[in-house]
């Protein structure tokens, strides 16, 4: 295969960047994204040239570390599947392909297509755990979860981070991150003691660090690799609303915020 | 009322706010357009509508008592509802601007993968509301799209309102105004009636549907009944009074 690739290329987040056009050649149809990537990158070396910076690590849809703007869909073209999931057989020879970092505030771009998720973590620290005494183990199934609920809460855990969510939103929200990781602890009977508490906090940082609103449009859930429902979206306003009505403030020292 | 700041200071809260004044206003929408289809009653019928506005809620309401009280609930709402989306709309501006844009615009290229309508909130809200204000300068208070004496006021508790909106009608600019709102009023309803549910989380796997139903009967019915009111007229079914 051979292809034409329009790359956003960008030498750190203080220089303005540019896009800048690559001819990909003798692709195989059975390599991933990211494989098509590394050949473009040893032929740019081969010329001395500085290699396209883009974000990768397990290469098998689990870690949320690629993040790839492809032809204006964030992990490309198929559903549910991240960027190192995606195989060039989804596209045709002789293409031109876009390829951009994630754009948001909170997402500040370090170099080319490699973006800094950091605010994210901010976001967990806030409130995205459990508050348990340390000790020995409890003895399994000690406390029932029924399915359904377990069900529930594992497809929200599929949550890998990758922040998909916030680059396809038009608003940049990261509210389907934010919901899914509230969710899969709302579900189960651990998550309760810290639930209405938790809701709060986690929205006020995702505030905080700059992060778009949800006015339910559904770019997030459609583009999502792990296609986390707006179900949880839902799930986290009314937590936040029944927070609101218990009177719950936000906790004193929200994780500082580096974006702004 | 710590709970009443945690709703002010977060952004789900001014969903909060967007979504319970959405509410009364979808309200409003779909009473001002049932109530409009008794012009299809002829001239008394229509005229008495507007009288009996006065005395709603009579003999527990005195004259125009729930009247100014709807008024004034519906003005606040149309203030808080902008006020967030003013809000929202500033905050989700300031986060996605790269490039010098924001928006979807700020890639290179980008690809819808939802629908239509939720793109159109923003600016079909603008739309309506300038919409609101003309309506209110043209059918209210006569200030705008008729000629000298045309419009007639109402006069020791007699409304001539039927005439009104025949002669208003019959400027085809002004009706095709009426119809181009009604198509952003119809996506705004669309997407906003599911979205105030999903909002308050009043939303699951299990209602979705059901919901998104809800949505469209209401956007249709306030779509179909109001766009029929200046194609009527213009097409002569409702005339001047004979």
């Amino acid at each position: 295969m051979k292809l034409t690739l329009k790359v956003w290329r960008q030498k750190n987040g203080k220089t303005p960047g540019e896009f800048k056009t690559y001819q990909a050649e003798h692709i195989s149809p059975d390599m991933s994204f990211l494989e098509m990537l590394d050949v473009v990158n040893q032929d740019l070396i081969t010329k001395g040239e500085e290699p396209i910076a883009f974000d990768h690590d397990c290469r098998e849809g689990i870690c949320g570390m690629c993040s790839l703007m492809i032809n204006g869909v964030a992990h490309g073209p198929k559903q549910a599947i991240t960027t190192c999931q995606l195989h060039m057989r989804s596209f045709n020879d002789g293409d031109t392909i876009t390829i951009e970092p994630w754009r948001a505030l909170p997402f500040p771009i370090i170099k080319d297509l490699v973006v800094d998720r950091s605010s994210f973590d901010r976001i967990i620290q806030a409130g995205g755990y459990i508050s348990v005494s340390t000790g020995s183990a409890p003895d399994a199934n000690t406390i029932p979860v029924p399915k359904p609920d377990a069900d529930k809460s594992m497809d929200a855990a599929a949550c890998i981070g990758c922040g998909a969510c916030v680059a396809a939103c038009p608003n940049g929200s990261a509210m389907l991150f934010v919901a899914a990781k509230a969710a899969h602890l709302s579900f189960l009977p651990q998550g309760q003691v810290e639930r209405y508490q938790r809701a709060v906090n986690m929205v006020m940082q995702q505030d905080l660090e700059g992060f778009g609103n949800c006015t339910n449009i559904g770019e997030c859930s459609a583009v999502c690799p792990k296609e986390i429902s707006m179900d949880t979206i839902a799930r986290l306003n009314r937590d936040l609303i029944v927070a609101a009505l218990k009177g719950i403030e936000p906790a004193a020292q929200p994780a500082e915020a580096r974006a702004g | 009322m710590t709970g009443v700041l945690t709703l002010y200071r977060t952004s789900v809260g001014k969903k909060v706010i967007m979504a319970v004044t959405g509410f009364i206003l979808v309200g409003f929408v779909v009473f001002h357009m049932y109530g409009n289809l008794k012009m299809y009653q002829g001239p008394e019928v229509f005229n008495a509508y507007a009288a009996g506005l006065r005395e709603l809620g009579y003999p527990v309401f005195g004259h125009e008592h729930l009247l100014w009280l709807a008024r004034v609930i519906l003005l606040v709402s149309v203030v808080l509802h902008i006020w967030s989306a003013t809000m929202l709309t500033m905050q989700s501006q300031k986060n996605t601007f790269a490039n010098g844009v924001s928006g979807m615009r700020r890639y290179g290229e980008k690809k819808r993968q939802t629908g239509y309508a939720a793109y159109t909130m923003r600016f079909g809200g603008i739309v309506i509301f300038l919409f609101i204000i003309y309506h209110l300068l043209h059918l209210t208070f006569g200030v705008v799209g008729y000629g000298p004496g045309e419009f007639k006021h109402p006069h020791g508790g007699e409304y001539e309102v039927y005439s009104n909106v025949v002669i208003g009608f019959q400027n085809p600019l002004i009706s095709a105004f009426y119809l181009f709102t009604m198509v952003f009023l119809g996506f705004h309803l669309y997407h906003g009636v599911w979205s105030m549910f999903q909002t308050l989380g009043l939303n699951s796997a299990i209602y979705t549907r059901l919901l998104r139903g809800l949505a469209v009967l209401i956007a249709l019915a306030v779509v179909i009944g109001n766009i029929s009111f200046p194609i009527a007229v213009m097409a002569g079914i409702v005339g001047p009074a004979a």
